[in-house]
């Protein structure tokens, strides 16, 4: 599983960074997302699916392993 | 269904489709377009938005003002500012222990704490403090006159600008002094963002706060768990925000051109409200929607909206949310409200909704 967060996107609402501290930060300069781990363990899947629903932009994507 | 002046107007009470209404991207939020769904004097006439002002802009605008303030009101950045946050909330809890027991908690506590916390963010003198939140709190009132709100509008530009340029030319260690010495917004543009900082602090925390310890008060057993697990905390104030939704007219965007949105045609120019109290108990969503349960698991209100407009202060809220509740209900364990729930007065004609005052006692 990977991912992937898109800065450009992101309007700095934190929920990632709420959500789930240890897999997202947000930078001190503009607050946008900054991803502290890209490849997760699959045991995180359910608070990504959190991350993702929440995120008010879109900014967050995850790719699951095929077949996995 | 109409709005007040008449043009058509559509009314979103659906949780999914308030989500998707407001990232999409034929609908916008610059204040030229909007219409008020409920009646009031104050309509925009279709002006623009005042130079820094960016809640009413669309993006690429929105997001170039949105960017220089975003990185103070990250996760991080506003729980390290839990310790002033606490020292006021204290400071204002030792008035009330002054002032009682019998007190109006709006007054001495819920109004003071988020207006301070702002103040000091942007280094605002505490004696213009009470003048600014009665100007703010004019401006939200539905009943306000067209004089009134004139009137308000010119104290809160009069007071900025002596503020700002005296503020540019010498800047403080503060958020305001930060985005002077980074040079990009000119006096005007930076008016525009203090006032928009002070107007969207001023008002919605001191509503919600006052809200939450008055709706805690009238679920006994929603308190009692919080106090025997103060774990729930993070989780009461997450539910407490959808529960209440204190922002109950809404979100409004107008559509750029004509779109067909959840099966319906809307032209370019119509107006498209969200109603957020219903959203947040959409029973498609929420299960027991209309039932307080600070433990809740399915969270992801939008009371703080969603997309790129949602909330900036948001975590500031929170921790402000999180430390008022905390530490008033362990100052205070025997407090209550001396007058029945029902005849707590309250703001129904103000744009956010609240308690005008909290009565309130506790044992000595
Ligand atoms: S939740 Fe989305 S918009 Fe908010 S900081 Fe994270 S990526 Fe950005």
């Amino acid at each position: 599983m990977r991912i992937t967060a898109d800065r450009e996107v992101c309007c700095a609402a934190g929920q990632c960074a709420l959500i789930a501290p240890d897999l997202f930060d947000q930078s001190d300069e503009d607050g946008s997302v900054v991803l502290l781990e890209a490849q997760p363990d699959a045991g995180r899947l359910d608070t990504l699916r959190e991350v993702v629903s929440r995120c008010p932009t879109g900014a967050i994507r995850i790719e699951e392993d095929p077949g996995a | 269904m109409s709005y007040p002046d008449g043009s058509p107007g559509w009314l979103i009470t659906r949780h999914a489709e308030a989500k998707e209404l407001l990232t999409h991207k034929s609908f916008s939020a610059r204040q030229e377009g909007i219409i008020s769904p409920v009646p009031t004097e104050l309509q925009y006439d279709g002006r623009a938005a005042d130079p820094g002002a960016f809640a009413k802009t669309d993006d690429p605008i929105h997001s170039q003002y949105r960017k220089l303030v975003t990185g103070f009101f990250t996760v991080r950045r506003t729980r390290q500012l839990a310790p002033m946050i606490e020292r006021i909330v204290h400071e204002q809890l030792d008035d009330l222990e002054k002032a009682g027991p019998g007190a109006d908690l709006v007054e001495v506590f819920t109004e003071s704490v988020p207006s301070r916390v702002m103040c000091e963010m942007i280094g605002v003198p505490e004696s213009e403090r009470k003048t600014l939140q009665r100007h703010v709190e004019t401006l939200g009132r539905l009943s306000c006159t067209v004089p009134e709100a004139l009137a308000a509008v010119s104290g809160m530009s009069g007071f900025l600008s002596r503020f700002v340029p005296a503020r540019m030319d010498d800047p403080r260690d503060d958020l305001l002094g930060d985005l002077i010495r980074g040079g990009q917004l000119n006096e005007q543009e930076l008016m525009g963002m203090a006032a928009t900082l002070i107007t969207g602090a001023f008002d919605t925390t001191g509503n919600m706060l006052a809200m939450g310890v008055f709706t805690l008060l009238e679920h006994p057993d929603q308190l009692a768990r919080l106090r025997e697990d103060p774990e729930l905390m993070a989780g009461a104030v997450e539910e407490l925000l959808r529960f209440l939704t204190i922002s109950h007219l809404g979100a409004s965007r107008w559509a750029l051109e004509d779109v067909e949105f959840a099966g319906q045609a809307i032209k370019k120019g119509e107006v498209v409200t969200v109603a957020l109290p219903a959203v947040n108990r959409d029973p498609e969503r929420y299960n027991n929607p209309d039932q307080l349960d600070i433990g809740r698991t399915d969270h992801g209100h939008l009371a703080l909206g969603h997309g790129v407009h949602q909330c900036l202060g948001q975590h500031l809220a929170r921790t402000i949310l999180r430390v008022g509740y905390e530490a008033l209900f362990d100052r205070f364990p025997t407090l209550r409200l001396t007058v029945p729930g029902d005849e707590v007065p309250m703001r129904d004609d103000f744009v956010h909704y609240g308690p005008r005052s909290l009565p309130v006692t506790w044992d000595d």
